[in-house]
């Protein structure tokens, strides 16, 4: 059975007034691919990611989710069906972390209270934070926050999760536990598209490896393949770098 | 010259009644204030341009002149185009509450513009509207940013509202000036009064104080 079409973007650029950030982005990716996007920094590949949620609009070119192109559909209503998580977390301080859970489940998919809260200690279970549920955000260490903010994005039930650096921010003792929820997503056949500077994860997670530099994909295979030798020069001097 | 304390304590039960009524016209002069501030703010931020310019042009005329004249306006001017004469405690109100949301209106921008724009990319991301992030997200957070120069306003506008004295509406600072008419106790019915405002601000400031404390318990790292 041939897989599914997640994402489809077609000529996509980004300029912000006269600085080019995305030249040309052709990219299409399969449901079930865990794509990791690596790339040194100002390479654009925050914007693109940020692109596919329509956060920063296209200048040019098209972007589709599960086949829905977003100049042709309500973009609000698109967003519901893709996850996002940051790399400040982004947590609402003002609500108990149930609540962070929740408010999209009954804001936006309308499902009730006690079927919402539910879902959420479900997912709260998940991600091991259940006995936090009554506390508030700021309360918790940036590994706990950073995975309740996964659980808030699985909450809408997306097609797709998009990762913006979700590691970056936090101490290194907190990388793993975050790295570890999202390694379970990848097996439960989850869509992933993740923005990285883990290259531990990206060799051992991404099904796909793009190497993004001066707004374009310069290097696109699989991660084992372009680690161990990068087809490009300037793959090879970044990860010289990094690695 | 001695200070006449009988006097005092003889106008008290009307200079009471007079801080009575001070009390009530700010009330209702603030909770005009909040109502119409909260969306001239919010107007400010968002992307609706006519409603940008209006808000701005709003803000602008009333911060740029004096209460006074603008209580002249609704009170002696406004009847003569419109017809509509109004009593003299719905002109108070009125143009109370119409300066202070000017004033509001400048404190919610802040407000709103002071929260990380994290919140709304999150909110967004969810799927939420912009109308719907603002609700849930960015308005209750910005209220406890802004109860603090709130408070402020309301004390200023507690002490503003004196001004009303000048259409003749009978709050304390009236009221002062009604009995000094009548007993020529300047000294004492002036210092009364200023302690009796003194008393009702330093309130309103610990109450805030109070308000600031409970609402941001989230703000707390344990």
């Amino acid at each position: 059975m041939p897989k599914k079409e997640m994402i489809k973007i077609n000529g996509l650029e980004k300029h912000f007034g006269q600085v080019e950030i995305l030249r040309g982005i052709d990219l299409a990716v399969e449901e079930g691919e865990v794509v990791a996007i690596i790339g040194p920094s100002g390479s654009g590949k925050s914007t693109l990611l940020r692109c596919m949620n329509y956060l920063e609009k296209p200048s040019a070119g098209s972007i589709s989710i599960g086949g829905l192109d977003f100049a042709a559909h309500n973009i609000d209503k698109m967003r519901a069906d893709i996850g996002m998580v940051f790399q400040h977390f982004n947590l609402f301080p003002h609500m108990s972390i149930l609540e962070n859970v929740m408010l999209g489940a009954i804001k936006v998919r309308k499902v009730n209270f006690a079927q919402a809260k539910e879902e959420a200690l479900a997912l709260l279970k998940r991600v091991a934070l259940v006995e936090k549920a009554a506390a508030y955000p700021l309360q918790l260490s940036g590994g706990q926050q950073q995975r309740v903010a996964i659980a808030r994005a699985l909450a809408m039930k997306p097609k797709v999760m998009l990762f913006d650096e979700p590691t970056s921010a936090l101490d290194p003792e907190m990388v793993g536990e975050v790295l570890d929820v999202m390694r379970d997503l990848a097996r439960a056949g989850m869509t992933m598209v993740v923005v990285t500077h883990e290259m531990g994860f990206a060799r051992e997670v991404g099904t796909r490896l793009l190497f993004i530099d001066g707004g374009k994909i310069v290097e696109d295979g699989k991660p084992k393949e372009i680690f161990a030798a990068p087809r490009e020069e300037r793959t090879r001097q970044f990860l010289s770098k990094v690695l | 010259m001695e200070f006449d304390f009988s006097l005092v304590w003889q106008s008290l039960p009307l200079l009471l009644a007079g801080a009575a009524v001070t009390i009530k016209i700010t009330a209702i002069s603030v909770a005009i204030g909040i109502f119409i501030g909260m969306f001239a703010g919010i107007a400010k931020v968002g992307h609706c341009r006519i409603l940008r310019i209006l808000a701005t042009i709003y803000i602008d005329f009333i911060r740029g002149t004096p209460l006074l004249v603008q209580i002249f306006i609704i009170y002696f001017a406004l009847p003569t185009i419109t017809n509509i004469k109004m009593d003299p405690f719905w002109a108070a109100i009125s143009a109370c509450g119409i300066n202070s949301g000017a004033y509001v209106a400048e404190i919610f921008r802040a407000g709103i513009q002071g929260i990380d724009k994290g919140q709304m990319e999150a909110g967004r991301s969810l799927g939420l509207t912009w109308a719907q992030t603002m609700r849930y997200i960015i308005i209750p957070q910005a209220f406890r940013q802004i109860i603090p120069p709130l408070g402020n306003e309301f004390i200023a506008l507690l002490k503003d509202s004196s001004l009303v004295s000048v259409i003749g509406f009978e709050e304390l600072t009236r009221s002062g000036q009604l009995i000094i008419a009548r007993t020529y106790g300047s000294i004492e019915i002036w210092s009364t009064v200023a302690i009796l405002y003194l008393i009702m601000t330093l309130t309103i400031a610990q109450l805030v104080n109070f308000m600031e404390r409970r609402l941001c318990r989230f703000t707390v790292r344990n």
